[in-house]
């Protein structure tokens, strides 16, 4: 029991979700899924059928749902606002479909913030650790530009060390590759397939992309607000 | 909380919007800088003013003073008690203008704890003769070191010393008008007579200026002793007694306590200047509230900058709320800001408070009034410069707390959702 519990990175239980504005709607009914560890997953499904608000809910941010969500075998339903960040900051790593870094710090402080906030390593150790993942991502030698300066592909890039910074249990993806060329969206693929396997972090990815989704482990359709398969 | 982290994101934020920031921290360093000249110009002359009274005024003033007597003699008998008294043309009575028994009353009040120090006085009315004019006007013997001590008569010496008339019993410290009339320098001779006829030959050791020409063109100081020998009296003829307390509140008290014990008149200080406080206080009310108002201003500059700041950065803070910044970490992102923007505008305030201070404290000020000024009068309190820092960064505070509400309200969902 304990072994499989540890192997669940993310579980959700009967997530039901409704919007009251403008009009009463039931945008998730009754979701429950599993994510193992190392497990690369992908959530496909129309605009509007729920994909992206269950990837909030599931990421924490969205705390308006009945239902349970578990994060590394941890209850997170009814947890306050301050743990919630704090969980965020450490357990789970984000990339979005526009890149948002912030544009007046450099590359390399973009990727240091959330391992400052977490507090765990000096500044020294934060800034070794994220040069590191930069060079992974093969772009250390943009470290010390302005976020603002540099190109899209780039940025993904950039916004994918920020997530991997404070090594997390899961990488949460909204459309990562949803803004870029067909080079750089398999460029980025490459990436997350490669952290997946050397790494065993799961991976969570919300895409509209189905030669993206494809090359993934197990892919999640969802309809209506319903898983379908 | 992270502070070095929160420190670090406000600053390159402050930093990256140097222009916008520079203006609202200007805002704050003229709010506090202008409280700083207000408040040091407004308090010193204040000062200066008080000093000029509050110095020279005796806090109780003792003296004989000849009026008629309150009761008349039919009101004491009985059988008139119930009747209706009228009596026409009550004329006082000729009374010694000596205080009776001084000594006595001078030591006595010596020995009291609220009394700071007691000068005697001897007011002598008499004619200043130099050559072929003849001026009248009043000579006050007084004890010069005790009036330089206690009511600093000294400030008001414009030549000669003190000491100088302490030392010598025929010397006499004259009034400038009376001087400039009759062409006297310090080192001259001039002669005294009293209303007698008697002349006195005295040397003048010095000339003293009060600012106002009715005094001054019938004042002069001599010892006590020699206003005693030219009226031809005793050490104990004493006219005039002014007391200077510890703390000036208990002058109504004091002079009451001494009408009734002694049946003399004594007035005291308030009574003497009544207008004098009026002032003080409104002049510092018209202080603060033009400080007020600028600070007020400065901060509707800070908390609509930041207002903006917040819509613009609505990225910011939800990726710093997706990536495990908290709500409260987002605020005092926010609220550092306003703070830094009031402490480093407040700062420079006060040092251009202080710079245009010390400006006006050495811009020439020349005036007969005030004869002991020679600059615009400035009061370099270091409380008022605590006080502005302090309001600085409390209004500030204030100003950057409702958008940091805001800030850390904001729904990172939303913002990423809605782009």
């Amino acid at each position: 029991m304990s072994i499989e519990a540890n192997n669940k990175v993310l579980e959700a239980r009967n997530v039901n979700k409704y919007f009251t504005i403008p009009v009463s709607f039931h945008v998730l009914k009754d979701i429950s899924l599993c994510i193992e560890r190392g497990e690369f997953v992908s959530i496909m499904g129309k605009s509007g059928c729920g994909k992206s608000t269950l990837l909030y809910v599931l990421s924490t941010m969205d705390t308006d749902y009945t239902g349970e969500l578990y994060i590394a075998g941890e209850k997170m339903t009814g947890k306050s606002g301050e743990e919630l960040a704090a969980v965020r900051n450490s357990e789970i790593g984000f990339i979005f479909q526009f890149h948002y870094l912030l544009p007046e710090f450099t590359v390399l402080q973009n990727v240091m913030l959330p391992g400052l906030k977490l507090g765990r390593k000096s500044a020294d150790e934060v800034r070794h650790d994220a040069l590191e993942k930069l060079r992974l991502l093969d772009i250390g030698e943009q470290a010390d530009k302005l976020a603002s300066r540099i190109s899209g592909g780039q940025k993904q890039r950039v916004a994918i060390a920020r997530a991997l910074i404070n090594q997390p249990d899961i990488i949460m993806a909204d459309e990562p590759t949803g803004n870029l060329d067909s080079k750089n969206s398999e460029n980025v693929f490459n990436i997350l397939r490669q952290l997946s396997h050397e790494q065993h972090l799961s991976l969570l990815v919300v895409t509209h992309d189905h030669d993206f989704a494809e090359k993934t482990d197990r892919i999640i359709i969802m309809e209506d607000g319903r898983i379908v398969g | 909380m992270n502070w070095t982290v929160i420190l670090s994101i406000s600053k390159t934020h402050l930093l990256s919007r140097l222009k916008q920031s520079s203006i609202a921290a200007l805002g704050v360093t003229f709010g506090i800088g202008t409280f700083i000249i207000l408040v040091s110009f407004m308090t010193g002359l204040n000062q200066l003013l008080d000093n000029l009274i509050l110095d020279r005024t005796p806090h109780v003033h003792i003296y004989n003073e000849i009026e008629p007597s309150a009761q008349q003699p039919v009101e004491l008998l009985e059988e008139f008690s119930e009747a209706f008294n009228i009596i026409r043309s009550v004329k006082p009575k000729q009374n010694q203008e000596k205080i009776h028994n001084a000594l006595p009353l001078l030591s006595h009040l010596k020995k009291d704890t609220r009394v700071r120090g007691v000068t005697p006085q001897v007011k002598a009315q008499v004619f200043y003769l130099a050559g072929s004019i003849k001026l009248n006007g009043v000579v006050q013997g007084v004890d010069i070191m005790e009036e330089a001590r206690l009511f600093n008569i000294d400030d008001y010496i414009v030549q000669g010393e003190p000491q100088d008339l302490a030392r010598n019993d025929n010397a006499i410290l004259l009034g400038a008008g009376i001087a400039k009339k009759m062409s006297l320098e310090v080192g001259d001779k001039l002669q005294v007579a009293t209303a007698g006829g008697d002349l006195f030959p005295l040397k003048i050791v010095g000339l003293y200026q009060s600012g106002l020409a009715e005094i001054d063109n019938v004042q002069s100081y001599t010892n006590l002793k020699t206003a005693q020998r030219i009226l031809g009296e005793g050490n104990s003829y004493i006219t005039d007694i002014h007391v200077k307390l510890l703390d000036m509140r208990k002058a109504l008290e004091m002079a009451e306590e001494i009408e009734d014990q002694f049946n003399l008149s004594a007035v005291d200080i308030n009574r003497a200047n009544a207008q004098f406080e009026t002032g003080t206080t409104i002049r510092n009310i018209i202080t603060y509230a033009v400080s007020i108002t600028l600070l007020v201003v400065a901060g509707f500059g800070i908390y609509n900058i930041l207002n903006m700041m917040i819509y613009e950065k609505m990225n910011d803070i939800a990726i710093l709320k997706a990536t495990g910044f908290s709500g409260r970490d987002v605020k005092m992102i926010f609220i550092s800001q306003a703070m830094l923007i009031g402490v480093v505008g407040g700062v420079i305030g006060l040092f251009f408070g202080y710079i245009v201070s010390v400006l006006i404290d050495h811009t020439p000020f020349e005036t007969e009034a005030l004869p002991t000024i020679s600059t615009f009068p400035v009061n370099f309190n270091p409380l008022y410069y605590v006080i502005g820092i302090v309001f600085a960064i409390a209004s500030t505070f204030l100003a950057g707390y409702l958008p940091a509400q805001r800030a850390k309200k904001i729904d990172p969902v939303e913002i990423i959702r809605g782009q």
